[in-house]
């Protein structure tokens, strides 16, 4: 019998600017009816471009320049659009990352259904509306007859992909292709989601390429899983075997590099563990937050009488789900917003009397300071790296001098393993892993005490990811700097901060030691979180 | 849906939020006139020979020999009363001369930004799905022809054209052929008018005079309008949502006009707001060439005669409709983009 889908030996190319650019430089593999197959590898390596290959959406400077592509055994390789918009939707759907930007903003979901139904089918209006009905149904959304009106941008995130996987089967396809489908997502709207649409694959018996960079993912929900690297798979196997007994040795850099429920920052880049400095946690506290309350208009508080403590030179973990309230905390910490009510005491001082507005110009702004997410958004884009790390000295050391100024910086980025010759790039010239360095560099310039980072490693690729974490962490026992650290993702928490705080809906709902908790979490909620996680066990011993 | 109750309040506030504005207006208006060179008593006095006490009287008639804070609240007086004075030039009070020819400027502009819409929108499309392709090529070279043509010249090659080479236009002197039967007045639109009264053959005859001046103003607005929507269009077929509908195989027509066009006018509504507003006042010289009488030509010959009431009452008028222009611009982005929020 003929697999649904092969893929062999596919070549892609991208005319750009500069030349031809090959995507994708060989590539096969096939899918069977029923089956589910990963694609794991981290950006630039051709996961997507292999789907759009599959598609024929690849956009008008790419094309597959040789190999085959074949759907039920068709040649689909070079199919022009009269054969592949009656296939696209009703025989081979795809789904996307970031599920809000993949549906129309201003159309009504129920009709954005109704139009792939209609595409596909010759019924009527009111048949469509009544089969987008049913599928909203099936994709488990709730009052899904009042949803028929709604915008993409009165849903969540999490209901926005499963209208997306509504419209994706409405006409019953028999391969889905799901590009980093829960990317962005929480963890335990990952799991609904992923549960969903695997629940949907077995009982059609569809055949799903599951596109993404979390290798735990890919573990829980494929039978087999292709690594990806520049272009080329280096290779293939079940789960157990990928990374039981990986082969390549790129794949084994990946599975190392990836966080897992046992692993150590060391342990993700394979280096010595550096000399550990213990926290002063019996010193007196530099942070002190009581009561801490932020109201936004009429809703509901983003943030409900918070209270904790930050010891000098500890690591403190705020996770929780999206509008858990952890980036407000994390905001009124720095006085980039002020707070409802409630107090905060860094050392001396009650820094929740100062105004937001003003704490620029007060002498504790060096002292506490920010990473942020997106080290490319959070740059200005006419600052050369030197211009964004010496800016802080300016403005809050006051040194003038250029040469000064010159040698601080290149001090700075030195300790954040930021090449010298770096220095004079402008942030388009960086690589995603350089700008979070030269991101870093920035905050500790003016010698803070207290760094804040809002999710510092969301948006790099896990190889990249592990060096940046191995970065702050030796930098904070270095310099006994104490963490804020806020995370979706909770092996990363556990990894990098001594203490952890659970957060619900604007609340605490557990805090303690981030191993404890990790191992026993108390509360019901914790519990759920971890649980969702997914991972995949290694064996010991690759190094 | 929007309801009504929350749209009719914003409309309220953005209506009263405008008024400062207004004011403010009126006043620079009033200042500049006085300023400007040029006494209108010299310009309406009898003849070139007229003695000084004549002068005296036209100034003292027109209340110029009173200080320039009494003239201004004198000024203001008279507009929160709804007049706006009497025009030198005319002699009559020119709120009556303004409504009498305004129908004839908003019918050009609305006939003109119809036309220009209907060719911008397609041509902006095609260039945008064949980014420099041939035909964008040409549109481009269009859009260029019509930005940097003024619009005399274009009128008046029109003319020559049509009126003087193929004799198929009416000759270019108003809004219709002076021995055409005049529809009853309704509400001044010609079109209109005369469709109301069942009288095709004075329709026909307005339109043809109408259709020369609205072409040349049609072609100077045409790059704005099919620019944008190009650019628009360019940027919304890369989104996400358009590959969502190719990758489950809508039709590629559907996917143009529904998923594409609908989301790239968001921003040529708000163009479009703005082209009204500049057609509306901007068209002085189409109305010359074509001898419109409209109130732009209204306001260039009161300026001219330094006549203050008529060029503050036009000055007024524009503001006004400027800031009607915008507030329908909003209502319909509301109205386009669920997103925005009624607050």
């Amino acid at each position: 019998m003929t697999p649904l889908l092969t893929v062999e030996d596919v070549h892609v190319s991208f005319t750009t600017r500069h030349g031809v650019v090959n995507a994708l430089r060989g590539v096969s593999f096939a899918v069977d009816q029923g089956e589910t197959l990963g694609i794991v590898g981290e950006s630039g390596s051709g996961k997507s471009v292999t789907a759009l290959a599959v598609m024929r959406l690849l956009d008008r400077a790419g094309r597959v320049t040789s190999g085959r592509i074949r759907f039920r055994g068709e040649d689909i390789t070079a199919a022009g659009r009269s054969v592949m918009q009656p296939l696209r939707g009703a025989a081979m759907s795809m789904i996307f990352q970031n599920p809000r930007a993949a549906l129309n903003p201003i159309r009504p979901i129920g009709d954005q259904i109704a139009d792939v139904l209609r595409a596909h089918n010759d019924i009527s209006r009111r048949q469509a509306s009544s089969q987008a009905l049913e599928l909203l149904e099936a994709v488990r959304i709730r009052d899904a007859r009042e949803r028929l009106s709604a915008y993409p941008h009165e849903l969540s995130g999490g209901m926005c992909q499963r209208v997306m996987i509504a419209m994706a089967i409405a006409c019953e396809p028999s391969l889905l292709i799901a590009d980093e489908p829960t990317t962005g997502l929480d963890v335990t709207t990952q799991q609904t989601v992923m549960e969903l649409l695997t629940d949907i694959i077995h009982r059609r018996s569809m055949g799903l390429i599951l596109i993404t960079h979390d290798l735990g993912l890919a573990a829980r929900y494929c039978q087999r899983i292709a690594v990806m690297e520049q272009g080329l798979k280096v290779e293939e196997a079940p789960p157990e075997n990928l990374f039981g007994a990986p082969q390549h040795a790129y794949t084994k850099r990946l599975v190392a590099a990836s966080p897992t429920k046992h692993s150590r920052v060391q342990d993700l880049v394979g280096e010595p563990a550096p000399p550990s400095v213990e926290p002063k946690l019996d010193s007196r506290p530099l942070l002190q937050v009581s009561s801490l309350k932020k109201v936004f208009g009429q809703s509901a508080p983003a943030v409900a009488d918070v209270s904790f403590t930050l010891s000098e030179g500890e690591s403190l973990g705020l996770v929780g789900e999206s509008g858990s309230g952890k980036s407000t905390i994390s905001r009124m910490i720095c006085r980039l917003i002020d707070q409802t009510e409630g107090t905060i005491r860094y050392e001396e001082t009650s820094i929740s009397d100062i105004a937001s507005r003003d704490f620029h110009c007060h002498p504790l702004r060096r002292t506490i300071q920010l990473v942020f997410q997106d080290a490319g958004e959070s740059l200005n884009p006419r600052f050369s790296a030197f211009d964004s790390i010496a800016d802080p000295l300016r403005n809050l050391l006051g040194i003038t001098d250029n040469q000064e100024l010159r040698r601080r910086a290149s001090d700075v980025a030195e300790r954040c393993g930021l090449p010298h010759e770096l220095l004079d790039r402008f942030p388009h010239q960086l690589s995603g892993g350089q700008r979070a360095r030269v991101g870093i560099a920035r905050a500790i310039a003016p010698g803070p005490r207290l760094l804040v980072l809002d999710e510092p490693t969301a948006a790099l690729d896990v190889s990249v990811q592990a060096v940046i974490l191995h970065l702050l962490d030796r930098l904070r026992r270095e310099t006994g700097l104490a963490f804020v650290f806020v995370s979706h993702d909770l092996n990363v928490v556990r990894m990098m901060c001594e203490r952890t705080i659970v957060l619900q809906a604007g609340k605490i709902v557990e805090e303690g030691s981030s191993e404890e908790l990790f191992r026993e979490p108390k509360t019901e909620y914790t519990a759920a979180l971890l649980a969702a996680i997914p991972h995949f066990e290694q064996r010991h011993g690759i190094f | 849906m929007v309801g009504v109750a929350p749209l009719a309040r914003r409309a309220g506030r953005r209506l009263l939020s405008s008024l400062p504005a207004l004011f403010g207006v009126v006043i620079f208006t009033f200042l500049l006139m006085r300023v400007l060179p040029g006494d209108p008593a010299v310009f309406f006095a009898s003849g070139p020979n007229a003695g000084q006490a004549e002068i005296e009287e036209i100034r003292r008639q027109m209340g110029l020999d009173k200080p320039i804070p009494e003239q201004l609240v004198r000024y203001l007086w008279d507009i929160g009363h709804g007049k706006l004075g009497r025009s030198m030039g005319t002699g009559q009070p020119v709120v009556t001369d303004l409504a009498n020819r305004l129908p004839a400027s908003l019918e050009l502009t609305f006939t003109a930004l119809l036309l220009a819409l209907s060719l911008a929108l397609p041509l902006g499309i095609i260039a945008a799905l064949r980014p420099n392709s041939a035909v964008d090529h040409a549109v481009r070279l269009l859009c260029t022809l019509g930005v940097c043509v003024p619009t005399f010249v274009s009128g008046l090659l029109f003319i020559y054209a049509f009126y003087y080479l193929l004799g198929i236009a009416p000759d270019p002197t108003g809004r219709i052929d002076i021995f055409a039967s005049q529809p009853p007045n309704v509400t001044g639109f010609l079109l209109i008018d005369s469709a109301l009264a069942g009288d095709w053959e004075a329709w026909w005859a307005a339109a043809s005079q109408l259709i020369l001046p609205a072409c040349t103003m049609a072609l100077f607005v045409l790059a704005p309008l099919a620019r944008m929507t190009r650019a628009s269009m360019l940027a919304v077929m890369t989104s996400d949502f358009i590959r969502t509908g190719d990758a489950l195989g809508l039709s590629r027509r559907r996917v143009v006009l529904v998923y594409g066009l609908r989301n790239a006018l968001l921003p040529v509504i708000t163009i479009m707001g703005i082209v009204f507003s500049t057609m509306l006042g901007a068209n002085v010289l189409v109305e010359k060439v074509f001898s419109w009488p409209g109130v732009a030509s209204y306001a260039l010959d009161a300026l001219l005669a330094s006549d203050y009431a008529p060029v503050q009452g036009f000055v007024l008028l524009m503001a006004g409709i400027f800031v009607l222009v915008n507030l329908t611009v909003d209502i319909l982005y509301g109205l386009a983009d669920p997103r925005i929020s009624i607050e």
